[in-house]
């Protein structure tokens, strides 16, 4: 896979991949509608008009090259940065701006590329802080189960820096799932995990989307994206280049193009 | 039990009575009274430092605010003492809350800003064309108000609230909340934590207590001048004993007092070249083999410190 692909083609495209969706037409309205985002860091725009939306139990994996802007779009959403474009709307109602503490009260939640818990903290006292103060609404975090769930019941009372990557991935997704969120944003879980975790954790993450939850997936494994997503939208350079399913990405040309680099007439696997 | 109580009965209470009682068997009263003052600076150094990890060289500015805030409400506008020790506190909490913005910076950067801050305020306070206010850098007298028996007797009751306050930080959701901010704010945020109004209100209590203490010290010894409440070795002094024990505990700074201030007062008066020595020594002895502080002893061996 090549990390530098030519953007030349940009032009023919078009910008939005809104159009590609089913339109409001279908039963479940978008809980959330991204419409032309845009982030710069100085001169460099990382986001440059993305555009999607994402309906309730729905997962949408986004793919695309090192530097396509994936990881920038959730952090943009999640509240870490401000946009410098564009609209983020959630039930309809912009929330591109707000500080991440409003916008977990709104149920959105995420988790860290590189997990980020609270490493003198317990296991357990990670997720009960954000049980505490991450619920939108008025009711109880069941954290025995949550931790159980998670395999990390075990570890509660430990220090969450004496656990491993892969349960401090898991923790960090125990501390957004405690907020009880309504769009999940995950940034590279599968990255790290053996084949047996990676099958349980897209369970995991198919049983939150069948809770209603939406999710949001960003990850390099093709196999692990095949196995959860419904659909993905291929970003490069800060805009949508393809949306649909996974597996007619494969067979855009323009998709092929970003991720194997010039177009030749040999066969792209 | 509930660990709350617990804590209470087993750090608050002995310290508090003891010290309640020590005059009537010690008569070195300023001596005690000196303890009593460190062992709150030190809790309310803990606030800001042990729960949200920033560290404020310039401490001493908060517990400077609180004697000239409690020294102007007596001087100017003949306040009862107690009205003029809350004046104390606000003159503190205000100064804090112009410093806020210096929340933005972490680490080094926090530390140095809030010295030089601290350097300011008594600049300002010493100025001798001020002499009419502050009177500059002439000194405060407040004989009019000297009762030490009453006020050793209101230090101790500081203190107690100050302990009270850090067994609540200890053992409540917003000390927990304060303790996943020192650790990563991001994450603090997505677990639905307002982090900037949790760490103001952090900022603002430690400033709170400081300037309680400054206040009732000012009225202790009544007789002061700018350079006594604005002195750096205040701010050293708490932060090395809260350090020694151990921060984000209740009892690490106890203890941090206690031993450190003791040896200081045995050895440091009689032989102070001896006392630089061995404090250098215990100091770098503590950074190279317990950076956590004496109670990371017991914490290693999973006993529970309150």
């Amino acid at each position: 896979m090549s990390p530098e692909p030519d953007t030349d083609t940009e032009a023919d495209t078009g910008t939005g991949t809104t159009g590609t969706g089913t339109g409001t037409g279908t039963a479940a309205a978008p809980l959330l509608r991204i419409v032309g985002l845009v982030k710069r860091f100085g001169g460099f725009r990382a986001l440059d008009g993305l555009s999607f939306h994402l309906k309730p139990g729905e997962i949408l994996g986004l793919v695309g090259p090192n530097g396509s802007g994936k990881t920038t779009c959730i952090n943009v959403i999640s509240g870490l940065y401000r946009p410098d474009g564009g609209q983020i709307l959630l039930d309809g109602r912009a929330i591109g701006g707000l500080p991440s503490h409003r916008l977990v009260h709104l149920g959105i939640n995420r988790t860290f590329q590189v997990p980020k818990p609270f490493m003198t903290l317990t296991v357990r006292e990670n997720v009960e802080v954000a049980a505490a103060y991450g619920r939108r609404r008025p009711g109880k975090t069941d954290i025995e189960a949550l931790l159980h769930s998670l395999e990390l019941d075990s570890h509660a009372k430990r220090p969450a820096s004496e656990l491993n990557s892969v349960q401090q991935k898991m923790l960090d997704l125990a501390r957004a799932l405690a907020t009880a969120p309504r769009i999940l944003l995950v940034d590279e879980l599968a990255a790290g995990l053996n084949p047996a975790e990676l099958e349980r954790v897209g369970e995991r993450l198919k049983a939150l989307a069948a809770q209603n939850i939406a999710l949001v997936v960003v990850e390099h494994l093709m196999g692990f994206i095949d196995q959860v997503t419904d659909r993905v939208i291929v970003c490069n350079a800060g805009r949508g280049i393809f949306a649909g399913p996974l597996s007619a990405a494969i067979r855009d040309r323009q998709v092929v193009e970003v991720f194997l680099g010039a177009e030749d007439d040999g066969g792209a696997a | 039990m509930p660990k709350a109580l617990r804590h209470v009965l087993f750090t608050l209470v002995p310290v508090v009575v003891a010290f309640a009682l020590l005059p009537s068997v010690y008569s070195n009263q300023l001596l005690l009274f000196n303890f009593v003052i460190y062992l709150a600076l030190t809790q309310g150094f803990n606030i800001i430092y042990g729960f949200t990890g920033y560290l404020p060289f310039g401490y001493v500015g908060f517990f400077g605010a609180g004697a000239y805030g409690f020294a102007l409400a007596v001087m100017h506008l003949h306040f009862p003492p107690l009205a003029a020790l809350g004046v104390g506190a606000v003159a503190a909490v205000l100064l804090g809350l112009v410093l806020t913005p210096l929340l933005r910076l972490s680490g080094a950067y926090f530390a140095i800003a809030n010295l030089a801050a601290s350097q300011a305020v008594f600049l300002i306070v010493s100025n001798p064309n001020l002499t009419a206010i502050t009177k500059g850098p002439y000194g405060i007298s407040l004989s009019g108000v000297f009762s030490p028996g009453f006020t050793y007797g209101v230090a101790v009751a500081i203190l107690a609230a100050t302990l009270g306050l850090v067994i609540y930080l200890r053992n409540s959701r917003f000390g927990l909340a304060l303790q996943a901010i020192r650790e990563d704010a991001i994450s603090a945020g997505m677990a639905g934590i307002n982090v900037v109004l949790s760490r103001t209100i952090a900022w603002l209590l430690s400033a709170l207590v400081a300037g309680l203490v400054g206040g009732v010290f000012a009225w202790y010894i009544s007789v002061f001048y700018p350079e006594t409440v604005f002195d750096l070795g205040v701010s050293i002094f708490a932060i090395v004993f809260a350090l020694f024990g151990g921060t984000a505990t209740i009892l690490g700074p106890i203890l941090g007092v206690i031993i450190l201030y003791g040896i200081y007062n045995v050895i440091g008066i009689s032989t102070p070249q001896y006392f630089q020595l061995i404090y250098g020594v215990l100091i770098v002895g503590l950074v190279l083999f317990l950076p956590e502080g004496l109670v990371s002893i017991f914490k290693r061996r999973g006993i529970d410190v309150p």
